[in-house]
């Protein structure tokens, strides 16, 4: 069924009783044309832009448990693109123009909203490397400006820039377009799209194993609901997919951490921006519903444990207070922690392991969702093809051979 | 946060007074002329990031400022055993000493 404003009044007329299944809950089939590994943003999205742009419709995407159900519901769901590199501005900023037109693209309000993401610096390095992510980002033509610290209070009234605090703030970068979008839509929009095209997305299906034809290539995956044929699998496991690739022989240059995030009790509106701090490990935006959404940092240690040690989102808390003294006696409602895949550079894989038919979309560590759609549609586009496409082609896993990293470790905004 | 044995205080202390040092027994390439890059990738940044035990480095960086290994689950965070630098990955099935 396609929503429109039509529809949502005459279900209202029926006390909205009559709404039907977003997708189906589908039994495996023997066989498929492909499968893709995890149902999160990224897997859905792929498995979507599989089916519509590439005609493949007899395709699956497995997930162990719900979907939507790891990163995708626990990241604090900020939307930027203003990397340092072109090959990181490629992939951002083609995820960002996508953002632009999805809730359209998918009929589904993803509520992605622009609302300015400014990013503090508090120290002379913060100011150079800032202004150099601004130059950078606009001779690509990225939005992206710098702003005083009195244009930053402007911005965002909420923020304390007195200069007798720990580490004060003396400057800004803002992107405009940059904002927040609601990520469990996100899943559902893609799902939703995803299955109305024919693909069937199974659930509480943990894949246990990967079948090797005598030819070393890919021919099925064991799963929880028995072996499922298949000679294309896509990997789309984040924190899980060291484990996932080892079924098949293959290491990764990954180590997956907690990262954790944390909401207060709902309050009425008082940020209309996300604020991110590097340097003092925090960030924080509202949410539609009212509560401050706060992100945290990782763990020191590799960890698949979905929790974190209580002194990092303490330490983040500190740094809130500080920046943020409005918001010093809210109590916090909830906190949690998702398992992020870091790779050395702090860039995305986006590749063919030496294995036939087996292709894997990892490694987005702290900051994957922003990346949601044009990560979904760079990746069906290569496991469709067989061949990486502009964008996605300096994301190969070859890159740690070769030596040709893309180091965007100054432009994460969480410590690494 | 996690309560820490160092081998060499031999008393636990709290995760704040050690910093985390990676993957143990992650031998360097003796030859470095020898070495294929497939080889350098491999040492530089390929890592087992195992969902179960994994050994790996600690420093008692507030404390005695020695390097040792640990055996932790990684899916409960629990440790397992920790020996000295230098010593052999003790064998360990998972139980919780």
């Amino acid at each position: 069924m396609k929503f429109s404003a039509l529809s949502v009044f005459l279900q209202g007329l029926k006390g909205n009783r009559d709404w039907p299944a977003q997708w189906r809950t589908p039994e495996p089939k023997a066989a498929y044309d492909a499968i893709i590994v995890g149902a999160g943003g990224h897997g859905l999205a792929t498995a979507y832009y599989m089916a519509k742009e590439h005609g493949m419709r007899n395709i699956a995407v497995l997930e162990k448990g719900w979907l939507g159900g790891g990163n995708t519901g626990r990241n604090t769901t900020i939307v930027r693109s203003n990397y340092l590199w072109e090959e990181s501005e490629g992939i951002y900023e083609h995820a960002m123009k996508l953002w632009e037109g999805l809730s359209h693209e998918l009929n589904y309000n993803v509520m992605y909203s622009p609302r300015g993401v400014m990013m503090l610096a508090h120290n002379i390095h913060d100011v150079q490397v800032f202004k150099r992510h601004v130059h950078a980002n606009r001779l690509a033509g990225i939005d992206n400006e710098w702003l005083t610290a009195e244009q930053a209070k402007e911005f965002c009234p909420l923020l304390n820039i007195e200069r007798n605090i720990r580490h004060p703030v003396i400057g800004a970068s803002l992107q405009r377009r940059g904002g927040t979008a609601r990520h469990d839509a996100v899943a559902w929009g893609y799902a939703r799209g995803a299955d109305r095209l024919g693909v069937d997305i199974i659930q509480n299906c943990e894949v246990t194993g990967i079948r090797r034809d005598a030819s070393g290539a890919v021919s099925g995956v064991e799963t929880a609901k028995g072996f499922i044929a298949t000679k294309r699998v896509g990997v789309v496991a984040a924190g899980n997919t060291s484990v996932i690739m080892g079924m098949a022989g293959v290491r990764m240059p990954l180590e997956s951490y907690p990262l954790q995030a944390l909401v207060s009790e709902p309050v009425k509106p008082m940020m209309s921006c996300v604020v991110m701090s590097n340097t003092v490990h925090a960030y924080m935006s509202q949410s539609d519903k009212g509560e401050l959404v706060i992100g945290a940092g990782t763990d020191a240690y590799t960890s698949y444990s979905q929790t974190g040690g209580l002194h990092i989102a303490t330490h983040t808390l500190d740094a809130i207070c500080e920046l943020f003294p409005a918001v010093r006696r809210l109590r916090m409602l909830r906190n949690w922690g998702g398992i992020v895949d870091v790779t050395p550079d702090r860039s995305p894989i986006i590749g063919k392991p030496p294995v036939p038919g087996l292709f894997v979309n990892c490694g987005w560590g702290t900051g994957g969702f922003k990346a949601t759609p044009g990560s979904g549609h760079v990746f069906a586009d290569l496991v469709a093809r067989g061949e990486p496409n502009a964008i996605a082609a300096p994301f190969t896993i070859d890159r740690f051979r070769t030596g040709r990293l893309i180091d965007e470790a100054a432009a994460a905004a969480v410590a690494h | 946060m996690l309560l820490i044995r160092c081998p060499y205080c031999e008393m636990e202390r709290p995760e704040l007074e050690f910093r985390y040092g990676g993957e143990a027994h992650v031998a360097r390439p003796l030859d470095p002329m020898a070495t294929s890059d497939d080889e350098w990738a491999d040492y530089l940044y390929f890592r087992s990031n195992p969902r179960g035990l994994h050994a790996e480095r600690w420093r008692h960086i507030n404390g005695c400022g020695r390097f040792f290994n640990a055996i932790r689950d990684t899916v409960s965070d629990k440790i397992v055993v920790t020996y000295k630098a230098g010593e052999a990955r003790p064998a360990t099935t998972g139980e919780i000493a």
